[in-house]
């Protein structure tokens, strides 16, 4: 498969046109977990979910600003996922309480997050294959009467709505550069296209919030680059954006807030750069002995020292000369993960 | 030589190609496209909603005494309540539930109306006959007295089956109408959507449970429509009439003509009935020649078993078109080849 030209030439150029409103809001925000931001669009307070024996998340407390880029990022298991399931509706958490807006969307269907303003995208890309690219879009609208049985069955009840969520989709499409796909089934675009008309469908809903888990995995560096772009811009139309990403160079590029996750928990918040030289984000995707000498006790049994990711918490990056620079460290981690995830 | 008479066969094949089973068989999938085709639901229990159809109509006759034209709405009540008990526990669930449930819940429904304990509301086994006649009293357009037959080239129907045949095809071209207007219409793309990917659906706020319940019961009543015409055209509902079996006759209507398309079921029924029609014909033919003897000898085809050769010959036709033409009639094989992921 391969990712056509016109995708991905002149979005690399635009990518860095777009200014950022929410500039300097971090300046004041500590560097701890769970900290307070000044205008949280989502709050998650005391989440938990557990499968059977395993607990799978436990989030004390995570606030996401309005209008930023927050990137979620963590190792494989760390249950960034099953927190966005939890976040989004799709997963119900044991308990704990989750408000968008200031509003509780506890126990709220997942299908009508979407008209209070959060829209989700997947990490498996799902296109969907037998409707084209068109109809994808068309899909996206909110509030369309013609989804009602009996004014479906009347044309001129839906006919001039139509038109209009057409018109919209077309320019959607069109700034997405998909427009000779416009009339093609989605099944047959590659890879990397999926996961740009599904961002794009996800737009047509006019989301405030729009959580995308793994927008830039299995896809090819030139269309990610292209997928930041468009991230920005939805920062610059003023939307808030949450990703799941492993790949700390895509998170320092474009995020404005970074938060960690290991292990189901929250371990670090803070911007791209401060989590780059974070020990205890270090240690949670490398093992907290990478650099260590492996040694045994007495029962041959290899021997942990008694402690745990968690005790570097609080420690900054001091790093000495034995050990690997960090963020290259994280990033090769991520590239293999990333590989094993690829579809 | 062999003498056959060609005439015989294809009036058969013709007839039957346009007859009340086909009209019958065609409603019943239009309603399984609604489910399958367009919503993706796994509905392997067609034939329950067929019953419960064809015994509105005759429990309001034979038990309740509301006569005949009450049992239409008492039919459609009965697909309406069945298409919720089915849906409400299941749609939520992984589409194999529904398959399950639906299969099992067919046969639960002929099992009851065979009880003895229904003898009195359902007729129990011997079920419920002569119970349309002020249907076929509103038949002004075909002869009644002796139902003379009527004949047309290679077509060859009773008076009676004419009138019948006429409600049922117009019927038929009513609700392909019906769908076709539903389908190009925003309902219809969710229905699409959810057939694709129901997360995806969700995620951008369409309550997938509900517009799967909407076109369960949609197609369950189009499925009792069937029903009804069949209980109309044979003067009787026996439960044994409603066997699995039909189901999946159904459900090869369906595939033959080409899932998510308007059109196939009907396509599909008129194939179906045709081929099958015809061929016993053609071996009842064959069977009249001075080959008797040496067809028995060798492949042992008789009169005796000719409905079961009739069966096997069709289940090869359809694994040759199944191999060679997946997508039936109408379907796109571009479109069949895109993966769901």
């Amino acid at each position: 498969m391969t990712d056509d030209g016109t995708t991905t030439d002149g979005a690399t150029a635009t990518a860095e046109e777009f200014e950022n409103p929410v500039e300097g809001v971090f300046d004041d925000v500590e560097r701890t977990p769970g900290v307070a931001k000044p205008d949280p669009i989502l709050v998650a307070e005391n989440v938990v979910r557990r499968f059977g024996g395993l607990t799978a998340v436990d989030v004390d407390k995570v606030q996401i600003q309005r209008g930023a880029i927050t990137a979620l990022i963590g190792p494989n298991g760390a249950g960034k996922t099953t927190f966005f399931n939890l976040l989004t509706g799709f997963d119900k958490p044991d308990s704990g309480h989750v408000e968008l807006n200031g509003k509780s969307i506890d126990g709220v269907a997942s299908h009508r997050l979407a008209a209070q303003g959060m829209v989700r995208t997947f990490q498996l890309t799902k296109a969907l294959s037998r409707l084209t690219v068109l109809e994808n879009m068309m899909l996206g609208a909110k509030d369309q009467a013609g989804e009602n049985i009996l004014k479906a069955l009347v044309s001129p009840l839906w006919r001039s709505q139509e038109t209009s969520v057409e018109e919209s989709a077309r320019a959607l499409i069109e700034r997405f550069k998909l427009t000779h796909m416009t009339d093609e089934y989605a099944g047959t675009l590659s890879g990397g296209q999926r996961k740009l008309v599904e961002m794009a469908r996800a737009l047509m809903t006019d989301p405030e919030l729009v959580m995308l888990d793994e927008p830039m995995a299995g896809v090819n560096p030139a269309l990610t680059q292209s997928l930041l772009g468009h991230v920005k811009q939805l920062r610059a139309e003023g939307r808030s954006v949450v990703f799941v990403e492993h790949d700390m160079d895509v998170v320092s590029d474009i995020s404005d807030w970074v938060v960690v996750m290991a292990e189901g928990r929250i371990i670090a918040e803070g911007p791209p750069a401060s989590i780059a030289e974070n020990q205890t984000v270090v240690d949670a995707y490398l093992g907290s002995h990478h650099d260590s000498e492996l040694t045994f006790d007495d029962d041959d049994q290899p021997d942990h020292g008694g402690d745990d990711a968690d005790e570097g918490a609080a420690e900054e990056a001091d790093s000495d000369d034995s050990e690997p620079e960090p963020s290259a460290a994280v990033d090769e981690a991520a590239d293999e993960e990333r590989g094993d995830d690829d579809e | 030589m062999l003498a056959f008479d060609w005439d015989i066969i294809l009036t058969q094949t013709f007839s039957q190609a346009f007859g009340t089973q086909a009209m019958v068989f065609a409603l019943a999938a239009i309603g399984l496209n609604i489910h399958f085709g367009y919503t993706g639901l796994l509905n392997f229990g067609q034939v329950g909603f067929m019953a419960a159809g064809a015994y509105g109509v005759g429990m309001s006759v034979f038990w309740l005494d509301w006569g005949f034209w009450p049992g239409l709405p008492l039919g459609v009540f009965y697909c309406l309540a069945l298409a919720l008990i089915l849906g409400i526990p299941t749609l939520r669930l992984r589409a194999d539930y529904l398959a399950i449930t639906t299969i099992a819940a067919s046969e639960s429904i002929r099992l009851f109306v065979r009880w003895r304990g229904n003898r009195d509301r359902t007729g129990a086994a011997e079920g419920i006959n002569d119970f349309a006649d002020p249907f076929y009293d509103l038949n002004t357009l075909f002869t009644r007295p002796g139902n003379r037959s009527y004949e047309f080239l290679f077509w060859e129907y009773r008076a009676d089956d004419l009138w019948v045949m006429l409600i049922g095809w117009t019927t038929v071209v009513v609700l392909l109408l019906f769908t076709w207007q539903l389908m190009r219409s925003p309902w219809g793309r969710v229905l699409r959507a959810i057939r694709e990917d129901e997360d995806a659906a969700r995620a951008l706020g369409k309550n997938a449970y509900s517009y799967k319940l909407q076109a369960l019961a949609i197609g369950g009543v189009i499925g009792g429509i069937a029903g009804m015409l069949q209980a109309i055209d044979k003067q009787s509902v026996q439960p044994d009439t409603f066997n699995p079996i039909i189901t999946f006759m159904i459900w090869t209507v369906l595939i033959v003509g080409g899932a998510g398309r308007v059109w196939s079921p009907v396509a599909g029924a008129m194939f179906f009935w045709g081929v099958i029609s015809g061929l016993k014909a053609f071996m009842r033919e064959l069977l009249d020649t001075n080959a008797e003897d040496e067809l028995e000898r060798f492949l042992n085809l008789s009169v005796i078993n000719i409905d079961q050769v009739q069966f096997m010959i069709f289940g090869l036709t359809l694994m040759l078109f199944m191999r060679y033409r997946p997508q039936g009639f109408f379907g796109s094989r571009e479109e069949m080849a895109l993966d769901d992921r």
